[in-house]
């Protein structure tokens, strides 16, 4: 049969079967998605000039392509800054002592942060073109998506299975070939996930990150969060409406179209075995395994990965002298040590004298009262939170058909920003002049009160079904039902959505102490306001001030409360 | 021995430490020599601790020496060697590699063309009896399966030593004994392309039907204490004479004084055990079930080790801790690899409950100085109770810390049944039984 093909001319035998030509629209229009919106980033631009936008609806097609686009390029940029971290954090000692906790204190800086202090450099990068102002954007995204995909692959670098790592020095894989092979299969599933995480941040911080008001600066760049910016502006409640359903839909087709084949793809990383539950599935990668010239794609970049491996290979086993370990060096280590202690004084001593020469110390003590006021705004939320989530969340939990559906409802609340709650809040508390103090506060845990609700459904639906027959064999009801067997048994996944609550809860603050609906705006005390109220007039002193403060505030909560919990959840409650 | 062919592994003097909690070293195996030659299968036998994995992964190169010398044919090993493979207990294979691409893994490192990869993988694969599968992942192959996939990984890249860490036991008896008898048909017909094979195993069975040589380890620290050459023609049937007689020599010379964590020539000399040495890994179920079944026909008190792990449907690593654990209590003794049951052993038997935990009681205070310890630590305290911390730093400073606490578990579940102490799991404290603790004490109530 291949004999006879040959009287044909290339083109035409291999023309691609029907799934190609299924799939031929969705890949022209990606592309020529991606060459509009790469077009509209690197528009000639300089500072001062407005960029016409509208809140005409027909317009946000467009501005979603945008946002999507942003996002995407800051996802990429997180991946390979994940990549970097992570390799570099698991393999040397040295890197990691210095990397884990600068992870820590960037986890705990606001997004606005990052925007005031680089955007005036990107735009300094790029004069006279809007890719600038795109650079700043995309890197507040960045910031807002980057350090928990590098953690996670960090931890589950650090986690591989002993004698898998014996297997690959055995087998003489190098380290390229253990990235490969090893290290990033493993921590797939793992990575995956906090990517999902990290794109429902990137949404929550839209807003933020596109309306650029930091530094004195007021530029809007086309897209959903520069739209609901103006529609906040404008008090235009129709237009909300409008920017929810463009967020909607960004968010189902990301969905869709990467998230739902990259999860159905790496199904097969999975490390755990015998899973019951059902593959995922996607009916783009079905499509896309079914093709010729697609499936043909993927091939060639596996192909070109496996070649790589024959170039950055081992030269030598372990009988050579270049496999002879290096006696450790203790004065090196501890010269190591000395200067990263160095480093850490004098970064102490300079804040010192900062402090001392440009804020005082009475600025100090105030912003620390408005950082112990965010506090307890904090802690009492999560706790109001959890009363009202631990409960629905086992409940949804234990009933598998229903978790299953809410998953993806649970993923788009977290992605929700809060700036498109500001007309309720605004419009109730000066309607009812409430004290902003008090009801405000409940933004703050708006978004993130759903990674509670995410962990408990699925602490509760692992659960295993001998210990949910054994207890209703025992007749275990009512409130012993609850104390003796379902706490216990969803308190560790509590805890990891608690973490995850918490910190995005301060870094929330900042949009959620500090409320605006046309030209109304609704203050609440607290850290978070204090950093967006200077972030927006650019004095840097003070932000830097407000950003340590908050640093200290979230690391010390890390460090005092929540790792201790972590630890008795892993000791004690676990299967 | 010399009439094996030249060496390929040596090792001369070797020294392994590991550093402890408080930072001191604790010996893991100290001057062991070791030669392993062409033609030969090595079995290495022991108790779980006493270094033969360590020894192991040491001739494979993951493990760096403290002191001594390691050497591949005259070359010193710094790492692992290409030519040394190894099949894993746990199979070690990548989940999300196919059986191909996980067999063609060596390979694939060494830079070898796509084709004659898949070449060599497509021999190997059917060498092991596997062709057919070369698609499937790991998740879908039974254990057995699994692991013919890992010796076809390690003998596709033609190495000159094979290292087999207790590769059968995580499969059941009767897909490890196909699989062992398959790896024996394929080295005798010449079908390997490997020289030397060390295996280590905990079944003393395995090991007297497939090695040349036998070494059987000493813990604390870890080195050679017997070594037995076994020149019985391959195959070799299970239930010979000659097999029998070996395997009884080898229980023999494993329960040797084993409790006692012999110092060289203790023999079969009863030794105080001392305050910080490690405790068999038994547990009271299987200790009163062992003593049940010595007690019973068709043993009546008296039993071969071999017999009573065949009855007992035990395996070595499980029935010889159990065995050592009776004999330490004194409820039976160990002689040249028989079990007796003891006179207070058939009191104990024949006990109801109440008889049998006042005389296990008795007999963990009298023969385990730790448990007697605790107790008199917590007889002189006022709470009559305390942290268990102190006496896990005590064991740390001897043993590795994951022993030290396999230990104090072991003392803990003892003294519990034996009603000696009791132990608090979330306040992790010991403490006096509730109603054997000092009435006069006021404050003697103790959540």
């Amino acid at each position: 049969m291949a004999f006879e093909k040959n009287f044909f001319p290339r083109q035409v035998v291999e023309a691609g079967n029907r799934w190609d030509w299924a799939l031929l629209p969705l890949v022209l229009a990606a592309l020529a998605l991606a060459g509009l919106g790469g077009a509209g980033m690197t528009k000639p631009y300089h500072l001062g000039d407005a960029i016409p936008l509208s809140l005409d609806p027909f317009q946000l097609p467009y501005y979603l392509l945008r946002t999507t686009l942003r996002m995407l390029l800051a996802l990429t940029f997180s991946l390979l800054f994940s990549f970097a971290f992570a390799t570099a954090a698991a393999r040397w000692r040295a890197a990691e002592k210095v990397l884990v906790p600068l992870l820590d204190i960037l986890q705990s800086i606001p997004i606005l942060g990052f925007l005031s202090i680089t955007v005036t450099g990107f735009i300094a990068l790029f004069p006279g073109n809007l890719f600038g102002v795109e650079c700043a954007a995309i890197f507040a995204i960045f910031t807002s998506q980057a350090w928990n995909m590098a953690f996670s692959l960090y931890q589950s670098m650090r986690t591989v299975p002993n004698e898998l790592q014996e297997a690959a020095r055995v087998f003489q894989l190098s380290a390229w070939q253990r990235f490969w092979r090893l290290e990033l299969p493993f921590a797939m599933p793992g990575l995956l996930w906090n990517m999902m995480m990290s794109m429902s941040g990137g949404w929550f911080f839209v807003v933020a990150s596109e309306a650029i008001a930091v530094s004195g600066q007021n530029i809007k760049l086309p897209g959903v969060g520069s739209y609901i910016a103006m529609a906040i502006e404008a008090r235009n409640l129709q237009a909300i409406g409008w920017a929810i359903l463009g967020m909607l839909i960004g968010i189902v087709m990301y969905d869709q179209f990467l998230f739902r084949p990259l999860v159905a793809w790496a199904d097969k990383f999975r490390f755990e075995e015998g899973g019951q539950e059902a593959a995922p599935t996607s009916w783009l990668l079905t499509w896309s395994r079914r093709t010729e010239r697609i499936a043909a794609l993927g091939e060639r970049f596996t192909r070109a990965l496996e070649s790589s491996f024959t170039w950055f290979r081992m030269s030598h086993d372990g009988t050579s002298i270049r496999a002879r370990p290096a006696p450790p060096n203790g004065t090196l280590s501890r010269a190591w040590d000395a200067l990263i202690a160095a480093g850490a004084l004098y970064a102490v001593w300079e804040l010192y004298n900062f402090v001392h020469a440009e804020v005082g110390f009475g600025e100090v003590w105030h912003v620390f009262l408005l950082g112990c006021a965010t506090m307890l705004r904090v802690v009492v939320l999560i706790a109001l939170a959890s009363l009202v989530w631990v409960p629905v969340g086992v409940w949804i939990g234990l009933r598998p058909a229903v978790s299953g559906r809410l998953q993806a409802v649970a993923q788009f609340l977290a992605a929700f920003p809060a700036n498109l709650m500001f007309p309720v809040f605004v419009v109730l508390i000066v309607h009812w002049h409430l004290n902003p103090d008090i009801w405000l506060s409940p933004l703050m845990v708006f978004g993130t009160q759903w990674y509670l609700l995410f962990n408990v459904i699925a602490g509760a639906s692992s659960i295993p079904s001998e210990l949910r027959f054994a207890s209703g064999n025992l007749g275990l009801t009512g409130w012993l039902r609850w104390k003796r067997f379902l706490l216990p048994a969803v308190f560790p996944s509590f805890v990891t959505g608690a973490i995850t609550a918490s910190g995005g809860s301060w870094n929330a603050s900042i949009v959620s102490e500090f409320v605006t609906w046309g030209n109304t705006t609704i203050e609440a005390r607290g850290l978070g306001s204090y950093i967006a109220h200077y972030t927006a007039s650019g004095d840097f002193r003070r932000i830097a001030l407000g950003i340590c403060v908050m640093c200290v505030f979230v690391m010390g909560m890390n460090h005092f409360v929540w790792r201790r919990l972590y630890r008795i959840a892993e000791e004690r409650m676990h299967f | 021995m010399e009439k094996h062919g030249s060496p390929i592994i040596q090792i001369n003097d070797v020294r392994k430490s590991f550093r402890a909690a408080d930072g001191r070293e604790r010996p893991v195996l100290e001057g062991v020599d070791f030669t392993l030659r062409e033609g030969e299968i090595v079995a290495l036998l022991g108790q779980s601790g006493s270094g033969k994995s360590t020894l192991l992964r040491i001739m494979a190169g993951l493990i760096g020496v403290d002191a001594g010398n390691v050497q591949y044919r005259g070359q010193p090993l710094y790492g692992p060697a290409r030519a040394i493979s190894m099949v894993f207990q746990s199979f070690a294979l990548f989940p999300w590699l196919t059986v191909q691409q996980n067999v063609e893994l060596g390979l694939e490192a060494r830079g070898i063309g796509r084709e004659e990869r898949a070449e060599r993988a497509e021999k190997a694969i059917s060498l092991i009896g596997l062709a057919g599968f070369e698609g499937a992942l790991p998740r879908e192959l039974s254990g057995g399966m699994r692991q013919r996939v890992g010796i076809a990984r390690a003998l596709v890249t033609q190495p000159d030593v094979l290292l087999m860490d207790e590769a059968f036991s995580a499969l059941d008896v009767l897909t490890g004994e196909r699989l062992r008898d398959d790896i024996l048909e394929l080295w005798t017909q010449g079908g390997m392309p490997t020289k030397a094979v060390l295996v280590v195993s905990h079944n003393i069975e395995e090991a007297v039907m497939m090695a040349d040589r036998i070494l059987i380890f000493a813990s604390d620290p870890g080195r050679v204490r017997f070594q037995l050459a076994i020149d019985l023609p391959r195959p070799r049937v299970a239930d010979s004479a000659e097999v029998r007689s070996l395997i009884d020599e080898v229980y023999a010379l494993m329960t040797a004084g084993t409790v006692r964590a012999g110092r060289p020539g203790a023999a079969e000399e009863p030794e105080a055990l001392r305050l910080y040495d490690r405790l068999p890994d038994a547990d009271i179920a299987r200790m009163e079930g062992l003593l049940e079944l010595l007690a019973g026909a068709p043993f009546h008190g008296e039993a071969d080790l071999p017999k009573l792990a065949e009855e007992s449907e035990l395996t070595d690593d499980e029935l010889l801790p159990v065995a050592s654990a009776i004999d330490l209590l004194g409820l039976a003794r160990v002689q040249s690899g028989d079990l007796h049951l003891t006179l207070l052993g058939r009191r104990y038997v024949d006990g109801d409950h109440a008889v049998r935990q006042e005389l296990f009681g008795q007999q963990v205070l009298e023969n385990v100085p730790l448990a007697a310890h605790i107790r008199h630590s917590l007889e002189q305290d006022p709470e009559r109770a305390l942290p268990e911390q102190p006496f896990l730093r005590l064991l740390q400073q001897h043993l590795d810390p994951a022993e030290a606490e396999r230990v104090l578990k072991t003392v803990i579940e003892w003294g519990r049944h034996g009603e000696v102490f009791e132990y608090d799991f979330h306040a992790g404290s010991i403490h006096l039984p509730d109603d054997q603790q000092d009435e006069a004490a006021r404050n003697s109530i103790i959540e």
